[in-house]
């Protein structure tokens, strides 16, 4: 068999500089005339090892990390001219132990089955790795509609985008409602910050959100498919533009698709212009139809009265992936994994102070602790685990001691977060909970579509009062008010943005309500993060006397001679923390 | 911070020189279609980097859309802006990940070493500094994007060097 070299190309490998080693490997293969055949790939999910290479020959597979210019030369040379492949190099092979198995070793790869394995350009490799077979067999069995949607069902399969509704029954009530008009949706407008499951699946397999929307276009009778997807996934926009090309040439959309007899169906990609609240249904409708993204009153549902008034069915990345798996393996096969009530698999990102960053999937029902540690191989800089926030804005931090938390909906819930689509940011002792707090509602107070006044005015209230705690000016009973606030904001909201904006600030009060009470009463930070409540001391063990920190101190309140020890005289200080950035020799002290 | 983008200018004061003739196969291409009023936005934003005031009159004019519907709509949404922006447009990223791995740096000194703060341009034109939500590398975090490259796992110093070498590049 010939060699294979395959690059992974998604946005985090050509962030990390995967572009750049493509191209090497490309003029070295031209002008030392090696034989392999080069290919591309995208994120295979081991984003901390990014760029990957991966080499396969007639031993096997071996999957290289963080390959530079310079690692992808010694590595050619090694492996291709010498046949001996660099072990140290290598992060995954089924050939021998790596440090980094356990990343991969407990992963159940259902939605991420193709990522990294295929080039997404390329219908023909979908299609070789029984891409489009799903489609198929319902054509070919003339499987009837019901029988699709109760396949669904039965495999218990949630909505992934953060709500958990049962995707069978989502199609059911969209199957129910007759018209001649209807449209499938393709929710991709992957707002959560530190969740990036879904750009991964549509830059490494579009077809199967492809396949996954042809597979619920048939079940519900829908005439029409809609991707919206947002603007600041380019690549994963190109990807989707070319296999919807693919797709229509080939015959999987368009008339009378695979010989159903009326069955036609056509997708196209609508680009979101940054809208947070956009992840929400009705406001998502109201920005295809060309609107201001507000959402509004339910009843009706989008499954009677959606898009331009017709029945829709909207279902989110992740979980139109799952479908062509669970409709081709059967429903069996998919309830065999995850919980009770919460089947299958979950894909999360991790992302924060965690060792290993990256996708990983795993059957629901781990623990939260196995994924962190065992998985995401633990803290950086053997740092203390303090919290994982998940769910973002809509969600909340949970705390170290309640890390033994099994990862699906309900468990997740009970701790006041929430599954959200899947993003774990991980903390540790030197996050301040309080700034956690107030970026996630800074982020929601901002991206309030204005319509309910307890979510536009309330948020901003918050955001003040949470301001003024990190400020050093907090007040007793701002807790309290804060509370109050959030318990308000969530009853008098329309849609999901307002009614969750306030479970970061509950959860924080709930688990790290101490850190509230030393930023309030003793006006400190535990985690040295809120610069207002910070003392800056020079360490006279490691001043040089270089002045630099005098030269930019904003209100001259350093002292001292060249080549002395300097002195910062607290009642001028402003705490702006320039002398910290600006030491060279870790000699500013923080307390 | 959306208030921030509308313009405070008056026609006189904008530079003249738009093209809108740019614009007619944007508006023959979407003139009759169900829901235009935002393609034509991000499609008039890719010609001129932003839209212009003139635009928004001629589009009114031959697709007959209200010129307020389309203000409200243009200052919904983070991605459109109403004013001039650089050439290179340095979006630092503020996700979960890059916050908790310190993000804001990378904006502080940013402004330090361009002397505009967050949403402005720098007077030769160049550089417009942008603060946006998640670009979804947070595995590198902090990262910033300028133009369609990446940059991760930065911290202030990296960042200012990277634009640093940008404006050399561009003087020569």
């Amino acid at each position: 068999m010939e060699t294979k070299v395959i690059v992974g190309l998604g946005s985090c490998g050509i962030a990390a500089g995967a572009g750049k080693v493509y191209e090497k490997i490309k003029s070295l293969k031209q002008a030392e005339h090696l034989d392999f055949d080069l290919k591309k790939t995208s994120c295979v999910g081991m984003c901390y090892r990014e760029p990957l290479v991966e080499i396969i020959d007639e031993s096997g597979s071996y999957l290289y990390g963080d390959v530079d210019e310079e690692r992808a030369i010694d590595i050619l040379d090694k492996h291709i001219n010498q046949h001996n492949p660099v072990k140290e190099y290598v992060v995954k092979t089924d050939l021998f132990k790596t440090e980094d198995d356990e990343y991969n070793d407990s992963q159940v790869r259902i939605a991420l089955r193709n990522c990294g394995f295929m080039d997404p350009e390329k219908i023909e490799e979908y299609e070789a790795r029984q891409g489009y077979r799903a489609i198929r067999k319902i054509a070919g069995q003339g499987m009837p509609r019901l029988d699709v949607i109760q396949t669904v069902l039965s495999s218990g399969l949630r909505g992934r985008g953060g709500g958990g509704f049962p995707t069978g029954l989502k199609w059911k009530f969209a199957n129910n409602n007759k018209s001649d008009e209807k449209y499938i949706i393709c929710n991709a407008d992957e707002g959560d910050p530190g969740a990036f499951m879904d750009r991964s699946v549509l830059e490494g397999d579009p077809h199967s959100v492809l396949e996954g929307m042809i597979i619920g276009a048939y079940a519900i009778e829908a005439t029409g498919g809609v991707i919206y997807c947002r603007a600041e996934y380019p690549l994963a926009i190109k990807r989707l533009n070319i296999a919807i090309e693919q797709a229509r040439a080939k015959g999987y959309l368009g008339k009378n698709i695979l010989g159903i007899d009326g069955f036609n169906f056509d997708i196209y990609i609508k680009e979101g212009a940054g809208a947070f609240v956009c992840g929400e249904e009705t406001a998502l409708i109201a920005s295809v139809e060309g609107e201001r993204g507000m959402p509004r009153k339910r009843p009706p549902f989008p499954a009677s009265q959606g898009l331009w008034k017709k029945p829709t069915n909207i279902n989110n990345v992740e979980t139109f992936a799952n479908i062509p798996w669970i409709v081709l393996n059967e429903a069996d096969e998919y309830k065999k994994y995850g919980t009770e009530k919460s089947k299958g698999t979950k894909v999360f990102a991790l992302a924060g102070k965690i060792r290993r960053s990256g996708l990983v999937e795993v059957p629901m029902g781990m623990s939260i602790r196995d994924v962190i540690f065992k998985m995401g191989g633990g803290i950086q800089n053997d740092k203390k685990f303090k919290a994982v926030q998940m769910g973002g804005p809509s969600g909340g931090c949970i705390p170290e001691y309640l890390a033994d938390t099994l990862v699906d909906y309900d468990s997740v819930n009970a701790t006041g977060a929430i599954m959200g689509s899947g993003g774990m940011v991980v903390m540790d002792e030197t996050t301040c909970m309080i700034d956690v707090a107030k970026f996630f509602l800074d982020f929601t107070q901002k991206e309030s579509c204005g319509k309910c006044t307890f979510c536009r005015v309330g948020t901003k209230r918050m955001l003040e009062i949470l301001d003024r705690i990190t400020n050093g000016q907090g007040k007793e009973g701002d807790i309290e008010l804060l509370e109050e606030l959030s318990y308000q904001i969530k009853d008098n909201s329309l849609c999901g943005l307002g009614q969750t904006a306030p479970n970061p600030v509950l959860t924080t009060i709930k688990y790290f309500r101490d850190e509230y009470e030393a930023h309030i009463r003793d006006k400190k930070c535990p985690a040295l993060v809120c610069k207002k409540l910070l003392t800056y001391e020079v360490d006279p063990e490691k001043c040089t006397g270089c002045t630099v920190c005098a030269k930019n101190c904003p209100t001259d309140c350093i002292d001292g001679e060249r080549k002395e020890v300097h002195f910062i005289r607290q009642e001028d200080c402003i705490k702006c923390g320039t002398c910290y950035s600006k030491c060279k020799f870790d000699a500013i002290k923080l307390s | 911070m959306r208030i921030a983008r509308i313009s405070t200018k008056t026609p006189e004061q904008e530079a003249s020189n738009t093209d809108l003739d740019l614009l007619n196969p944007l508006i023959e291409k979407y003139k009759d279609k169900k829901g235009k009023l935002i393609p034509l936005l991000q499609g008039t934003q890719d010609i001129f980097g932003y839209i212009p005031r003139e635009a928004f009159l001629k589009i009114s004019e031959e697709t007959g859309l209200d010129l307020s519907d389309m203000y409200g709509v243009a200052t919904f949404y983070a991605q459109f802006r109403l004013n001039p922006v650089g050439k290179h447009i340095v979006k630092v990223c503020h996700g979960t990940a890059c916050h908790v791995q310190n993000a804001n740096e990378v904006t502080e000194s940013l402004q330090d070493a361009l002397k505009i703060k967050d949403g402005e341009t720098t007077e030769d034109g160049l550089f417009t500094l942008e603060s946006v939500a998640c670009l979804g590398c947070c595995s590198l975090a902090p990262v910033m994007m300028i133009g369609d490259e990446t940059y991760g796992k930065l911290d202030g110093k990296q960042a200012v060097k990277i634009v640093k070498n940008i404006k050399i590049k561009e003087s020569n």
